[in-house]
């Protein structure tokens, strides 16, 4: 039940997009994502759309996996679209009616740009696992070092964080269990009521993640981590010739947008 | 009529995604009541998603179970009933306690039932003794306890329930001998005094040799064994590939055998085998 949660999951396989350093992946993620907000025509958005679903046929993730990733966000898309289409002003399609043409427009933009917006950001976390993210990410923030911020410090967290995500998934489970065959009720009853029967369930939980930061600051510090000042990697991230492929194809992919917008 | 009546149970995790994983495969099973069954298993034989089937925590992928020749699984209701009737101890159930006292813990259980508050105090007093718990803890914190007694004040709250049928998985593991000794002397205990079914859950061939009278031996989500012990532990081999090991009265008995010595019929408890050893003892005596 709860491990059915997706939360930018990681589907391990392994396709080009998959093999990609998360360096190149997380760069292009940005690069796509300034392509698809300066986007302001129907060409723009096309292209960005055929981008999208090239990358995705590359990486074979199915599109129903998206879609669900999609749901929770259904109510936003929904709001936006509403007040697109009402708030636009134009020339209504019919005298004396609040939708324009121009809103009709704007509506089905914007929710092409929140679903590709989506749409690749998921494939970078579908295709990159948690822990090449972290790594990727705390090499490209390392410049940030120089005005002290502590690069090595926000990623250990981040990485320990999402490290720690699917293991208290698995203990809440586990509890959630136990209280029930101890006749736990968590499906029935109002809201305060609910709120109230996941008592038993966070009271362990808290205590055991409390526990489990303890034993593993005591379990780091044996094996005498002290930050990040001269540590090395077992599995040093290396950019390969298809990372540089893949970058130079992402620098032409913007300048073609950037052409076209000044172009149109 | 069996009290359990397991009837082609499958389970598969994740159907539909590469984390597909069938943990149960089809298996049928029947206990009458009263037994102490025992089940081993390697890690991920499928023995814990087993016993989760027994209460209605998990819902059968396919086939049944029947407790006294109903479905389990038949509505809601009969699913809510079963975990009172099957009560399930999980493994490292110490991490379960939440109620600021010891006394509230146990109570747990029986005030889902709706019971009265005489009824829950009488029931809390109870378990409390079977498992040697104390009254003098029943107002401390179950933070404060020792890790042994925390997992007592732990069973205590199933056993609280008076379910007909007790399910443990692994009760005595990370305990110390002494208190694995104690855990399983409550257990036995309980078992003489209300007559319950118990299924007993282990890795550990020692713990459930001791107790057991039949064994149910798991291996990729298959039944393998399901006998008396002395007809399972005659399986070395077998066992040995499935990633177990007999118990280590047998294998003493068994190099003493080898020995010479004149050691009689299946060993596979620390009394029978003294016995055994004392007696090829007074025998050399005797010579």
């Amino acid at each position: 039940m709860l491990k059915d949660i997706t939360l930018g999951q990681y589907f391990p396989s392994n396709t080009v997009v998959h093999r990609l350093d998360p360096r190149t992946k997380i760069v292009l993620c940005i690069v796509y994502i300034i392509c698809l907000f300066q986007a302001n025509t129907w060409l723009a958005y096309g292209l960005v759309l055929a981008l999208t679903l090239s990358v995705m046929a590359l990486s074979k993730i199915k599109p129903s996996a998206i879609l669900k990733g999609l749901k929770p966000l259904i109510i936003i898309i929904a709001l936006t679209c509403l007040l697109n289409l009402f708030y636009t002003k134009g020339t209504p399609i019919r005298e004396g009616w609040p939708i324009t043409y121009e809103g009709i427009e704007r509506a089905v933009q914007m929710i092409l740009r929140i679903v590709l917006l989506i749409a690749g950001t998921f494939i970078l976390t579908y295709t990159t696992s948690p822990i090449e993210l972290t790594d990727g990410l705390e090499l490209l923030l390392n410049p940030l070092k120089r005005l002290k911020f502590p690069v090595h410090e926000v990623s250990m967290m981040m990485s320990l964080a999402l490290r720690f995500i699917p293991t208290l998934i698995e203990e809440t489970d586990k509890i959630m269990s136990a209280q029930k065959a101890r006749g736990a009720d968590f499906e029935s009853g109002n809201l305060i009521q609910r709120a109230k029967a996941l008592l038993p369930v966070l009271v362990p939980l808290f205590v055991s993640a409390f526990r489990r930061a303890d034993e593993l600051a005591v379990a780091m510090e044996s094996r005498c981590y002290h930050g990040g000042e001269g540590r090395t990697r077992m599995n040093p991230l290396k950019m390969k010739k298809a990372d540089a492929f893949a970058l130079i194809l992402g620098a032409l992919v913007l300048a073609g947008f950037i052409i076209l917008r000044i172009l149109l | 009529m069996p009290e359990i009546k397991v009837e082609g149970l499958s389970h598969v995790y994740s159907p539909g995604t590469p984390f597909e994983k069938v943990a149960i495969d089809g298996i049928d099973l029947e206990t009458e009541h009263g037994e102490l069954v025992g089940i081993i298993g390697h890690t991920g034989s499928g023995k814990s998603t087993f016993i989760q089937h027994l209460n209605a925590l998990l819902q059968p992928s396919s086939g049944r179970i029947l407790y006294n020749g109903e479905d389990i699984n038949a509505t809601k209701a009969s699913r809510r009933n079963i975990k009172y009737k099957i009560g399930l101890v999980f493994q490292y159930p110490e991490y379960q306690l939440f109620e600021e006292t010891v006394f509230a813990d146990i109570a747990f259980g029986p005030k889902n039932m709706k019971l009265g508050e005489e009824e829950i105090r009488e029931r809390v007093y109870e378990a409390a003794s079977f498992v040697g718990i104390d009254r003098d803890y029943f107002d401390k914190s179950p933070l404060e306890l020792s890790g042994g007694q925390k997992r007592r004040v732990a069973i205590a709250g199933v056993i609280a329930m008076r379910p007909d049928v007790l399910v443990l998985d692994e009760p005595t593991a990370g305990l110390d001998p002494e208190g694995c000794r104690q855990i399983l002397s409550n257990i036995c205990e309980y078992r003489k005094e209300t007559g319950s079914t118990v299924f007993l859950v282990s890795h550990s061939m020692d713990t459930v040799a001791e107790i057991a009278e039949r064994i149910i031996v798991f291996n990729n989500g298959n039944i393998s064994f399901n006998a008396k012990p002395e007809e399972v532990f005659a399986h070395a081999k077998e066992l040995e590939d499935m990633g177990l090991s007999v118990p280590a009265p047998t294998l003493i008995a068994e190099s003493l055998k080898a020995k010479g010595l004149p050691i009689d019929g299946p060993v596979y408890t620390h009394e029978k085998l003294l016995n055994e050893i004392l007696k090829a003892k007074g025998a050399n005596k005797d010579a």
